[in-house]
């Protein structure tokens, strides 16, 4: 692509030819609102709030659809542009409840940024109230339509980068709505609840199920035993809501922060991705070895199960019987820990912190509770566990780093790149070809499997025998693969599948503002965890192999079973 | 949203077979979605559709309802509820709005007891709005059905609604 020149409020300017208005601005430090854009997603002009005027052009353009032309004179700062988009601003806000105290996305609102910015102080127009019913149906997600500003965005997420297909325009002119068909509940239709929609919503209309009240409760309770499992991807992310840039990583400081709020023991998902590994992994070459139903797909991602049990319920065979990394430590702390630790399990309380909406819905299902007790007792996507340290007042910056508990704090580096696409696939094949091939492997990287590519292929040697592994992310991606394998046009014997896109680092629970872009930092920082760890095989997690002499015996054992793994039931039925 | 009446003496359900049939005359998989709303819509007794239309043009079309409710509340052509035997539609422009399309739709309003966007009790008349009849030159206009009704006063517009009642009343005989 070349240059062309334009003139920027009279400044002419050289820019790359093709980009849009917006970005041009923004490239020569003119930021101009925006509420209905989102960098990863199709423009979609409906907003209007970042119109600018274009000599020559009789009414103002929406610059994010306008691309720039040679010669262009655009003008963003004229008196007409500004009355305008203050009358835009204006007509939203004289249709938007005046809630902000008391909303969940407060400080953290994208219009209430734009409103601070643009200085209005008084609202013209007479104020429609609408009192449409809240959403509450799901474990995971809340949604008010009275906050909707019908920007579009959710739907966009849920159609095309999911292809769930949820949420979507209603209706017309004033009476536009975007909600489930038939204004459905999330619960009535085949949501998933991965979150996409409240990770993109730029108001309160669509966010996380608050359970950081029941995470209170917990902790100020005398007879509670209160430990805390954080997922892998939380550590390369919570720091972006302290002001910290996106790739961070913060692992001492998130432990010594939730010391601080008073957790007994701050443990690590990591953990029971090891252990997850060693399930997963004898699995594998279970299925492998006796003919059982191959390709074998991950479980790890509740998103994707839900996804599958509702669109896809003849490949739930397919799928690992395993339990996600965070049941299984649920299930560990509650056995294992509460024994070793002479504490009853009905008092050990557990909380994770998860990137995750569907990790909410997941922890309350009636076979997570193999231990006789709910095994995780609560969950938090990394949003609440920001607020509740604002709450606290905690300097996150000004923490001093703290080290995981043990032993359910152990972890290794493959546990670590569970956390984005592609890693847990390379943790397995890490710890499989060893255990097949008896041979220490030379290279620990399986950099085929890594990137953002939606759907990845590979075949690995596992000492000559191919085993064609694959890779998706993203339930768009994962539809892909799932009608490929219907369709029998591919011989995979293993794949990753993880419902969001970039996988966990992209989580319906992770910090706002997750594009593309933070999405690659986040995965770097986590391969950089992998790679400073001492230990980079799950096979080789000292506590992992002490759970196993002293309580589980084996991977794929009685106790395994009875523990880590869940019945895949087949009587789920497809939805759509 | 109003209730409905139950129609009497009406087949309320459509067939999905008769749904693939129409799909599969419009090519199918990839038939335009508005030319099938329409269709469908046109084949259904009460004119409209029903939920279970909905899911079944969603899930023939391979798209979600979600859409499939979109485009169809989107037009005011398509109806997501029961209409009546008649279809009074009243045009909204400026040339009939001018020309008394006001008192126009209030003499239909007061003769069948209903407003727009409501069916009369008996399951006769169903009144709707729309944008431009393209009648302008018979100003004010009303379509019932496919007929249009035009230079309208307010005792003509009685009259052709009772031309439909008589219509309907030989019918039972």
């Amino acid at each position: 692509m070349g240059n062309i020149e334009i003139t920027l409020n009279g400044r002419t300017v050289s820019v790359l030819e093709n980009i849009s208005i917006l970005e041009a601005a923004k490239r020569n430090g003119i930021y101009l609102p925006t509420l209905c854009h989102h960098p990863d997603q199709r423009v979609k002009a409906n907003c209007r709030v970042c119109v600018v005027e274009v000599e020559g052009v009789r009414n103002l353009v929406a610059s994010c659809s306008t691309a720039v032309r040679e010669g262009m004179k655009i003008t963003t700062n004229s008196p007409r542009v500004r009355e305008t988009v203050r009358t835009i601003l204006e007509l939203i806000f004289a249709d938007h409840p005046q809630e902000c105290l008391t909303c969940i996305r407060n400080e953290k609102c994208e219009l209430r940024q734009i409103a601070s910015r643009f200085g209005i102080n008084s609202i013209q127009g007479a104020k429609t109230a609408n009192n449409y019913p809240v959403d509450t149906s799901t474990p995971s997600i809340v949604r008010n339509p009275n906050k909707c500003i019908k920007c579009g965005r959710c739907a966009e997420v849920c159609h095309h980068t999911q292809e769930v297909g949820v949420l979507y325009s209603h209706n017309r002119s004033t009476e536009i709505m975007i909600s489930p068909e038939y204004g459905k509940n999330l619960s009535e239709v085949g949501c998933v609840l991965c979150g996409q929609c409240a990770a993109v919503c730029p108001v309160g209309a669509i966010h996380e199920k608050d359970d950081t009240d029941q995470v209170w409760a917990a902790l100020a309770d005398p007879g509670k035993h209160v430990v805390v499992q954080t997922a892998p991807s939380v550590r390369v992310s919570i720091a972006e809501e302290f002001n910290m840039p996106p790739g961070s990583i913060q692992t001492g400081k998130l432990v010594a922060a939730l010391r601080s709020l008073g957790f007994e023991r701050v443990f690590d998902t990591d953990f029971s991705a090891d252990l997850t590994i060693m399930e997963e992994g004898h699995e594998l070459l279970h299925r492998i070895q006796n003919g059982g139903v191959l390709p074998l797909i991950t479980s790890c991602s509740p998103g994707w199960i839900n996804y599958a049990e509702k669109y896809y319920p003849e490949l739930l065979p397919n799928i690992s019987t395993c339990k996600s990394p965070q049941q299984m430590f649920g299930a560990v702390a509650k056995t294992f820990y509460a024994k070793r630790s002479g504490i009853a399990p009905e008092d050990i309380y557990v909380v994770s912190v998860m990137p995750c909406t569907a990790k909410k819905y997941e922890a309350i299902q009636p076979e997570m509770r193999s231990s006789g007790y709910q095994d995780v007792d609560a969950v938090l996507t990394t949003r609440e566990l920001a607020r509740i340290l604002r709450h606290e007042g905690i300097d996150f910056s000004m923490l001093e780093e703290s080290e995981y508990d043990s032993p359910l704090g152990t972890s290794t580096g493959a546990a670590a790149i569970f956390g984005t696409t592609g890693g847990v696939m390379e943790a397995a094949l890490r710890s499989v070809y060893e255990i097949v091939t008896g041979e220490t492997l030379s290279k620990l990287d399986f950099s085929e499997v890594r990137g953002l590519e939606g759907v990845r292929s590979a075949s690995v040697d596992l000492k000559g025998k191919e085993v064609k592994v694959a890779i998706a992310h993203g339930l768009a991606n994962a539809k892909k693969i799932a009608e490929k394998i219907k369709a029998g046009e591919e011989d995979y014997t293993f794949i990753e599948v993880m419902c969001c896109p970039g996988g966990c680092i992209g989580g319906g629970g992770q910090p706002y503002g997750t594009t593309q872009e933070v999405r690659k930092k986040r995965m770097e920082a986590l391969y950089q965890v992998d790679s400073d760890m001492p230990l980079r095989k799950s096979h080789e997690n000292p506590a992992v192999i002490e759970l196993y002499q002293e309580f589980f015996g084996e991977p794929m054992g009685e106790l395994s079973h009875r523990y880590l793994h869940i019945e895949r039931a087949e009587e789920a039925e497809a939805v759509i | 949203m109003l209730a409905m009446p139950i129609m009497m003496g009406m087949d309320i359900f459509m067939g999905t077979a008769e749904i693939r049939f129409i799909i599969k005359q419009l090519g199918g998989r990839n038939a335009p979605l508005l030319q099938v709303l329409l269709a469908v819509q046109d084949a259904a007794p009460q004119r409209y559709l029903s939920e279970e239309a909905v899911n079944e043009i969603a899930r023939l079309l391979e798209i979600s309802r979600c859409r499939v409710y979109s485009t169809a509340s989107f037009y005011s052509e398509i109806s997501l509820e029961p209409r009546g035997i008649h279809l009074i539609r009243v045009c909204t422009n400026a040339p009939c709005e001018n020309a008394g399309k006001q008192e126009i739709q209030e003499a239909i309003e007061r003769e069948l007891g209903i407003t727009v966007g409501q069916t009369t009790t008996d399951g006769l008349f169903t009144l709707e709005s729309v944008n431009c009849l393209g009648a302008c030159f018979m100003s004010p206009a009303i379509k019932v059905d496919d007929t249009l009704y035009g230079n309208l006063t307010t005792e003509s517009v009685v009259s052709v609604l009772d031309s439909f009642r008589k219509e309907q009343c030989h019918g039972c005989k």
